[in-house]
């Protein structure tokens, strides 16, 4: 009798751990080598055969197909630059420049990664649209209301993901977080 | 009490166990993987267009709205494929994805440097078996090998602003993806 209820013990505590860990590594989208500027984090292995068994399975549960390396580096942000998370009935501002790339595109997605319906149908941002400072700097502003300049709307939803991808680039496996990559600044500006 | 902490440390350990095995098996039991859901909307070996995403649907989640995509999925069984894709003005790429959705290889316009993204595709086997012909070494022959029979190859092109989206589709609209003779 002891023996089978010490068995059974021991396997339940292997399902919980066992199970436990890959939700929590598959919902927090663990995988090795981030990239992390600010609040922006990338993968860029995650976009080569060198994908490790973490980035592979969490690809596979969600249904995507992760950006090639030889295509481009996406970073996402879920929270401002001081880890609060980003609040789709707030104002939230993103300021700066990107790393060098031939292009780039900024697109706001819900937490499952689809877009959110708007009145102007804008679900992002290209290079191309933005309106710039004569110094080349770029101001965005996400919120739930029309602002003046680049406004990129959230449609008033709780919790969203920014996804910032940077197409033809030199922001790869060997890049090292400094000088050489600014990322726009991301700040919670006002909150109702 | 020590037998106790004894039996949850041999739990902890198969758990881990459990845990790496589950990691593994996954992207092998995934039924909505990237593959899975558009090997119901595509035909194997010909470019499929995807519908671009809305907020009510899309073929894939994390799909980029600025680019016009297209897939072909392909099955290398029967022979090698050849792969033509005109550049549009914008920015125009193709990437190379394993039956698991694992990414390896991608060029874009400018590394092809010509009007035309032109490449075969083939297994490793299948490259070794060429001939050595003069011709067929030849250097601007781009060949690329898939690390699997199936899979997938992802084609988009940039519309900059959403005016140029016509553009871009009809860029990828002309892409072509056959059996090599």
């Amino acid at each position: 009798m002891r023996l089978l209820f010490g068995s059974l013990f021991a396997l339940i505590v292997a399902a919980v751990v066992g199970l436990g860990a890959t939700y929590l590594a598959l919902t927090r989208g663990a995988a090795f080598g981030p990239l992390t500027i600010g609040s922006w984090t990338a993968w860029p292995k995650t976009g080569t055969v060198d994908a490790d068994p973490y980035a592979k399975a969490s690809i596979a549960r969600i249904g995507r197909l992760p950006t090639a390396l030889g295509d481009g580096v996406a970073f996402t942000a879920s929270t401002d630059d001081n880890g609060r998370p980003l609040d789709g009935r707030c104002d939230v501002v993103l300021a700066g420049v990107t790393p060098a790339a031939r292009f780039w595109t900024l697109t706001l997605y819900n937490t499952a990664g689809e877009l959110i319906g708007n009145s102007i149908n804008r679900f992002g941002f290209t290079s191309q649209e933005i309106v710039r400072h004569a110094d080349g700097s770029f101001e965005i502003v996400v919120a739930p209301r029309a602002n003046p300049g680049n406004w990129l709307p959230t449609g008033g939803i709780e919790r969203y993901i920014l996804v910032l991808r940077l197409y033809d680039t030199a922001v790869g496996v060997a890049t090292k977080a400094g000088r050489e990559v600014p990322m726009p600044s991301v700040t919670i500006r006002s909150c109702p | 009490m020590i037998r106790w902490l004894l039996l949850a440390l041999g739990g902890a350990v198969l758990g881990g166990i459990v845990h790496l095995a589950t990691i593994m098996i996954l992207p092998r039991t995934a039924t909505q993987d990237a593959y899975s859901r558009l090997a119901r909307a595509a035909a194997v070996n010909t470019v499929t267009e995807l519908k671009a995403p809305t907020p009510d649907a899309a073929p894939m989640p994390f799909m980029d709205p600025a680019f016009a995509n297209a897939v072909c999925r392909y099955d290398l069984s029967q022979g090698p494929l050849k792969l033509s894709v005109p550049v549009s003005l914008a920015y125009t790429s193709v990437s190379f994805y394993t039956r698991y959705d694992v990414a390896y290889y991608a060029i874009n316009d400018r590394a092809a440097g010509r009007r035309v993204i032109e490449l075969e595709l083939m297994t490793v086997d299948q490259h070794n078996q060429m001939p050595e012909d003069e011709d067929i070494t030849a250097a601007d022959r781009l060949i690329v090998e898939s690390p699997t029979i199936t899979g997938l190859i992802a084609i988009r092109a940039l519309a900059p602003e959403p005016g140029l989206m016509p553009m871009a589709k009809r860029a990828i609209a002309a892409a072509k993806c056959v059996h090599a003779e």
